[in-house]
C-alpha cells in the first residue's frame, strides 16, 4: 500500500494538452474516484499512473518514489481494464497467475495465492475455463482477480463496470466496494458515471476538460459544489439552474420571476447570477410559486414532475404521489438552506 | 400492397405444381448446387482424376496408353534422380518455409511498431509478391549469372575480397541454395503481410496488462504475441508449405533442374519427363507422389497448431 500524488502533472499528445496541469494527492488506503465526462482525460490520468503513458510535465509519486521515469513493471501497481484485457490463450488459474510466474514465485505459493483470490471472488469452479467461455460479470471478476493476486500497492480501475448490465453493475459495485474495505488497498478508480461515484468513492475527483473541477468527499461534492459544472454533473435528475439577477434579497428571473434566497451572499445586489435548485429540494407548498405541470412520471418510490413556473422549466421530485394532470397549477417551494447561487459569468459558488 | 396480399394468400391456398416443386428441399438443393458442382467436376476433378488415371498408364504424348497398374511407381523407386528429386523437394521446403517465416515474423514484427513512411514500406515489401514469379525468375538468373552477376560484381570490384566469378548454379549445393534464396525472396510479403494482418488483431491492452503484469520485451513476444499469432500462424504456414513444396515456375526458369539433375523438384522433374520428355504416364506418376506429403504437410500444420482448445466455443471441456 502507498499514498499517490499527482503533482502538476500535464500530458500532451502532440500539441493537444489532455491533461491541464492537476494535483491531486491520494492518502493510503484511500477509494478515490476520478469522474468526469467522456473524453475529459481520466483514463490518459489513470494510465500516466501506471505507466502506460509518459508524464508530460509535472511528477507523479508513488508512496515517496517519483515514478516519471520507472516502467510500469517497477511502478507494483494492478490495473483493471475496461475491456478486461484477459488472456485469451489462458485459462482462469494461468490468466491470474501469469505475474506470480513470470515473478518466478515458487509453485505453492501461486497456488495458493491463485486459490485465495478465486476464494474472495467466488472463482472456483472457473479456474480451468478460458475467458470466452466465461460471462461479462465472471470476466470482470477474474480481471479483479489477476490484480488481487499481485498484491500491489495501488489498484487502478479503468471504467470496469461500463460494460456490464445494469443489475449486475450495482451489485459489482458492492462487491468492489467489499474488496477495498478487506484488502485497504489504495485504489483509484476512473468512471464517467456519477452515481457509481457516489456510491462507492471515499473521494470524489470531479475532471473536465483535463482539469480537476473540485475534489472532495462524495456528500460535500452534492451539498457544495464548487462551480456550475460540477453541480450540473452531481446528482440525478441534475439540479435546476436559472439565470437571472440577486435584487432585494431575492432573485429576479431573466423573466422577471422573483425566487427566494434564504440569505444572499453580502454585496451582491444587482449581480448577475445563476439560480440552482436540486429537483429533490423542491417541495409542495400551499403558499409557493405557481407552477404548470407539464409531465408526471412516476416511479413509484417518487414522482418526477416537470413545471413550468414564471416561463423556467423546472424538474421536480416529490415523494408524495402526484394527482395533478399536465395543464393543472401546483404551488412549489424550494428548499431555501439547500438553494445554490452561481456567479453568472464564471460558473463559481456564491453562496457560502 | 393489397396485390401482394392478394397474391401471397392465392399461392398459400393454392400452390401450383412449379411453385410445389419449387418448395420442395432436395430439389432445391440440387438446383442450387448443380453448377458450383459442374465447375468443380469440369475444371478440378476431371484433370486431377485424369492425372491420377495417366500415372497408371504408360501413355506417351502422340499414343494412347494402357493401363500398367503401378508399375510407374516401381519405376521411379528404382530411379535415383526420382529420389534425388524427392531429396531436393523437401530439403527446398524445410529451408524455404524456416527463412520465410522467420524473416517474415521479423518483418511484420517491424511493420506492426511505430515507425516513419510505414504505408510505404509497408507497400514495397509486398513488390516481390506482386512481380510476375517469371519476371523475378529472370532477374535472379542475371543475379546468377556466371559472368554478369551483380554479386559477383560487387565482391570482384567494388570491394575486391575476391579473385573470381561467383559459380552459383554451376554446383549442385550453390544451386540449391540460389534457388532457396530466391524463393525465400519471393515467399516473404505473403508471409509477412499475413502475420501483420494477424499481430494488428491483437488488443494492444493485451500487451499493456503484460507489461504491468512485469513481462519484459522477450516474454511478452513468448507469451502473448506467440500464442495469440499461432491460429494465423498455422494457416499461413500451411499455405506457405503447399506453395514451396509444389514450385516450379523459379527452378524451371532459373535451372531447369540442372547442373545434372541436382536441382529438379518433383514438380520439375515431373513436367520434364511428362512433356518435354513425352512420358507422360511416368510425369503424372512424380506428380501423383506429390500428394501423400501435401496431404502430411497440411494435416500436419493445420491440426497442429490451428486449432486451440481456447478459441472454441462455449463449451466447458
Ligand atoms: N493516444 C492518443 N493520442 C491522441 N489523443 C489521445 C490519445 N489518447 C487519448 N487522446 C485524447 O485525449 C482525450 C482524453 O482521452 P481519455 O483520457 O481517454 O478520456 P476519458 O477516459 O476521460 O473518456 C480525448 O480527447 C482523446 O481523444
Ligand atoms: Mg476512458
Amino acid at each position: 500500500m502507498a499514498s499517490v500524488d499527482i503533482i502538476d502533472a500535464a500530458k500532451s499528445f502532440g500539441a493537444v494538452r489532455v491533461i491541464k496541469g492537476v494535483n491531486i494527492p491520494i492518502g493510503d488506503g484511500e477509494f478515490v474516484i476520478l469522474v468526469g465526462p467522456s473524453g475529459c482525460g481520466k483514463s490518459t490520468l489513470l494510465r500516466m499512473i501506471a505507466g502506460l503513458e509518459e508524464i508530460s510535465e509535472g511528477q507523479i509519486r508513488i508512496g515517496s518514489r517519483v515514478v516519471n521515469d520507472v516502467p510500469p513493471k517497477e511502478r507494483d501497481i494492478a490495473m483493471v481494464f475496461q475491456n478486461y484485457a484477459l488472456y485469451p490463450h489462458m485459462t482462469v488459474a494461468d490468466n491470474m497467475a501469469f505475474s506470480l510466474k513470470l515473478k518466478q514465485a515458487p509453485k505453492s505459493e501461486i497456488t495458493a495465492k491463485v486459490d485465495r483470490a478465486a476464494q474472495i471472488l467466488g472463482l472456483g469452479p472457473l479456474l480451468q475455463r478460458y475467458p470466452r467461455q466465461l460471462s461479462g460479470g465472471q470476466r470482470q471478476r477474474v480481471a479483479m482477480g489477476r490484480a488481487i493476486v499481485r498484491d500491489p500497492q495501488v489498484f487502478l480501475f479503468d471504467e470496469p463496470l461500463s460494460n456490464l448490465d445494469a443489475k449486475l453493475r450495482v451489485q459489482m459495485r458492492t462487491e468492489i466496494k467489499e474488496l477495498h474495505q478487506r484488502l485497504k488497498t489504495t485504489t483509484i478508480y476512473v468512471t464517467h458515471d456519477q452515481i457509481e461515484a457516489m456510491t462507492m468513492a471515499d473521494r470524489i475527483v470531479v475532471m473536465h476538460d483535463g482539469i480537476v473541477e473540485q475534489m472532495g468527499v462524495p456528500l460535500d461534492l452534492y451539498d457544495r459544489p464548487a462551480n456550475l459544472f460540477v453541480a450540473g454533473f452531481i446528482g440525478s435528475p441534475a439540479m435546476n439552474m436559472i439565470k437571472g439577477s440577486i435584487r432585494n434579497s431575492s432573485f429576479e428571473t431573466e423573466k422577471g420571476n422573483h425566487l427566494p434566497l434564504g440569505n444572499a451572499p453580502a454585496a451582491s445586489e444587482g449581480r448577475r447570477a445563476i439560480y440552482g435548485v436540486r429537483p429533490e429540494h423542491i417541495h409542495l407548498a400551499g403558499d409557493g410559486i405557481p407552477a404548470e405541470v407539464v409531465v408526471v412520471e412516476p416511479t413509484g418510490a417518487e414522482t418526477q414532475v416537470i413545471v413550468k413556473a414564471g416561463g423556467d422549466e423546472l424538474t421536480c421530485v416529490f415523494r408524495e404521489r402526484i394527482t395533478a394532470k399536465p395543464g393543472e397549477t401546483i404551488r412549489i417551494a424550494p428548499e431555501l438552506k439547500v438553494v445554490h447561487l452561481f456567479d453568472a459569468d464564471d460558473g463559481r459558488r456564491l453562496s457560502a | 400492397m393489397t396485390s401482394v396480399a392478394e397474391s401471397l394468400g392465392k399461392t398459400s391456398v393454392q400452390p401450383g405444381p412449379i411453385a410445389r416443386l419449387f418448395d420442395w428441399k432436395p430439389f432445391l438443393i440440387v438446383i442450387c448446387l448443380l453448377p458450383a458442382v459442374g465447375l468443380l467436376t469440369v475444371f478440378l476433378t476431371y484433370p486431377l482424376g485424369l492425372g491420377v488415371w495417366l500415372s497408371f498408364t504408360d501413355t506417351k504424348i502422340g499414343r494412347d496408353g494402357f493401363f500398367v497398374g503401378l508399375e510407374n511407381f516401381a519405376s521411379l523407386a528404382r530411379d535415383p534422380i526420382f529420389w534425388l528429386s524427392v531429396f531436393n523437394t523437401i530439403v527446398y521446403t524445410a529451408l524455404a518455409t524456416v527463412l520465410k517465416f522467420g524473416l517474415g515474423l521479423w518483418l511484420a514484427l517491424l511493420l506492426n511498431e511505430y515507425m516513419p513512411f510505414k504505408a510505404l514500406i509497408r507497400a514495397i515489401v509486398l513488390v516481390p509478391w506482386i512481380v510476375p514469379t517469371v519476371l523475378s525468375a529472370m532477374a535472379f538468373w542475371w543475379i546468377y549469372d556466371p559472368q554478369f552477376s551483380i554479386i559477383s560484381y560487387f565482391f570482384k570490384d567494388v570491394v575486391p575480397i575476391r579473385e573470381q566469378n561467383f559459380d552459383f548454379l554451376g554446383e549442385p549445393w550453390p544451386a540449391r541454395l540460389s534457388l532457396i534464396a530466391a524463393n525465400v525472396w519471393r515467399g516473404i510479403p505473403f508471409v509477412a503481410i499475413s502475420l501483420l494482418a494477424g499481430l494488428q488483431t491483437i488488443s494492444p491492452s493485451l500487451y499493456e496488462a503484460a507489461m504491468l503484469d512485469g513481462a519484459t520485451g522477450w516474454q511478452r513476444f513468448r507469451y502473448v504475441t506467440v500464442p495469440m499469432l499461432m491460429p494465423v500462424l498455422a494457416v499461413v504456414l500451411t499455405f506457405s508449405v503447399i506453395f514451396t513444396f509444389t514450385d516450379f515456375q523459379l527452378v524451371y526458369a532459373i535451372t531447369r533442374g540442372g547442373p545434372n539433375n541436382a536441382t529438379h523438384l518433383m514438380a520439375t522433374l515431373a513436367f520434364q519427363r511428362g512433356i518435354p520428355g513425352g512420358q507422360l504416364g511416368e510425369g503424372a506418376a512424380i506428380a501423383v507422389a506429390m500428394i501423400p506429403f501435401l496431404v502430411a504437410a497440411t494435416l500436419i500444420s493445420y491440426f497442429g497448431l490451428a486449432r486451440r482448445k481456447w478459441q472454441q466455443g462455449e463449451s466447458n471441456d
